[in-house]
């Protein structure tokens, strides 16, 4: 059967509703919350500090170090607490992420921890997550390029969705494509894909991408100057 | 922030915050934060600030308790929530508080555990509760406790589908975890000779020694001493009694 309509009603370049808040872990020297609809993604980040074990330091720049962990009850069958392959990877590519819009240069020696935590998972919860960071390190006041928007797109039958739910993810023949992107150059910092596209579903897809990014990078932009109100 | 000033305040029976010694801070008690959780709460003692979540599965029973449920009680300190904690598997310190608020509530027989199995010998349903700290500002015995009770209060069954043994997660009935009576836990603290209610980081530095007392309607029904010092006699009983006023009153927030 042809996927022609989703479940919840959106357009098919319609994300869900999106929120940011920074400042939501007062000891974090950053920290923020991300929500697409009923996923929300809480980050808090802690440095630029002393990087140890010494031998590990780089005189040359800092380190930066992400975390990504979800909490047991955030999805419907219980998750084991503590880390995991999965867990591992996601952490690993939102450092990838993030990475080029931080001015690790100006840190030598030391690192930046960020930790990432999913309170309540409805899919795109490594997109979550990398927008809340991007948001708490810009809270921390650290130097940055530019913000990192993150969303999941998702082809299946031909069409292009934007922001894909836990329901449309487990559609039969439902590709993932979670992306971030720089808003301001549009270069993307983030691109893993499982299923299986064409040439021109691909690039159609980050099109689409890029599109939906400024309506994250103002609610980004929303939430910092909330701060200062 | 120095030990001398701290203690220097307490011997004018004056706190860092203004607070009297055995006041709480403002707590407030947030029920169903989480949507995939079949119970959950938030519980924000001052800047301390818990989420405690319980998730239910079938399960067969313990070996020694056929006809009754499984309770089991996790805690983790997140990085996220304090510099002072690491990633990494649960620390001492985590372990000692899922097994506080863990007892509190098995002690005191508040879940009617004999009502949480199916069938005898094969089938029990299995409550796991789990507590994150979210920040780490003191006292957080005292918020994990109250978010766990809260978060029980608050939970309904997930709907069982007999035949196929399967959990339908998602789909909640109107059943409530069968909880006769609420436990609450209050810690109370000794600093500088003096005995104080819900520390503050700060104050949590330069603790000597410190007695949680996990009280029901009907007594007390856990106790667990901490901190390198010791306590006298009538120090324990003053901390019960402040304990017998606090739990009360923090009862009176579950809903």
């Amino acid at each position: 059967m042809a996927y022609t309509k989703r479940l919840d009603g959106r357009k098919f370049d319609e994300m869900r509703e999106i929120e940011g808040k920074v400042g939501v872990v007062k000891n974090a020297d950053g920290s923020a919350m991300f929500k697409f609809g009923d996923t929300i993604a809480i980050a808090a980040v802690y440095g630029p500090k002393d990087l140890y074990p010494r031998f590990m330091q780089n005189p040359k720049k800092g380190k930066l170090r992400c975390y990504y962990d979800m909490i047991s009850f955030s999805v419907n069958e219980r998750k084991r607490p503590g880390p995991d392959r999965r867990s591992n990877e996601i952490g690993l590519v939102t450092e990838k992420s993030l990475t080029p819009v931080l001015s690790l240069e100006n840190y030598p020696n030391a690192v930046i921890d960020v930790f990432v935590q999913i309170v309540q998972a409805n899919a795109g919860t490594r997109c979550a997550g990398i927008c809340a960071a991007s948001l708490a390190l810009a809270d921390a006041g650290l130097d940055m390029k530019d913000l990192v928007c993150a969303v999941s797109a998702g082809v299946v039958d031909g069409k292009v969705l934007i922001d894909i739910d836990k329901y449309e993810e487990d559609v039969e023949g439902m590709t993932d494509i979670p992306v971030a992107i720089l808003p301001r150059t549009g270069e993307v910092s983030l691109l893993q894909l499982d299923g299986k596209v064409n040439r021109e579903e691909l690039k159609e897809a980050l099109e689409l991408v890029k599109k939906v990014s400024k309506k994250i990078h103002n609610a980004q932009k929303k939430a910092l100057q909330e701060k200062f109100k | 922030m120095n030990k001398e000033y701290i203690v220097g305040l307490l011997e004018k029976s004056e706190r860092i915050d203004g607070r009297k010694l055995d006041a709480y801070r403002k707590i407030t008690v947030e029920n169903g934060v989480s949507k995939n959780a079949e119970g959950s709460a938030r519980v924000k003692i001052g800047d301390t600030e818990v989420i405690a979540g319980v998730k239910m599965d079938v399960g067969e029973p313990y070996f020694d308790s056929q006809d009754k449920g499984v309770l089991i009680m996790g805690a983790e300190l997140s990085p996220l929530s304090s510099e002072d904690f690491e990633p990494g598997p649960p620390s001492t310190q985590a372990v000692e508080l899922a097994r506080v608020v863990d007892r509190g509530i098995r002690e005191s027989n508040s879940i009617d555990m004999k009502k949480l199995c199916i069938k005898k010998k094969e089938k029990v349903w299995m409550v796991f509760i789990d507590i994150y700290i979210v920040n780490a500002d003191g006292n957080l015995l005292d918020a994990a406790a109250l978010a766990s009770i809260a978060a029980l209060k608050n939970a309904k069954f997930p709907e069982y589908d007999e035949k196929n043994e399967r959990v339908k997660y998602g789909e909640l009935s109107k059943k409530s975890i069968p909880l006769d009576k609420l436990p609450i836990a209050c810690t109370l603290y000794k600093v500088g000779g003096k005995i104080l209610a819900d520390v503050s980081n700060e104050e949590e530095k330069i603790v000597e020694a410190r007695l949680t007392v996990t009280m029901t309607e009907e007594g007390i029904h856990g106790m667990q001493k901490g901190g390198d010092k010791t306590l006298s006699i009538k120090e324990i009983d003053e901390m019960v009694k402040i304990a017998e006023v606090r739990t009360k009153e923090l009862r009176a927030l579950i809903k």
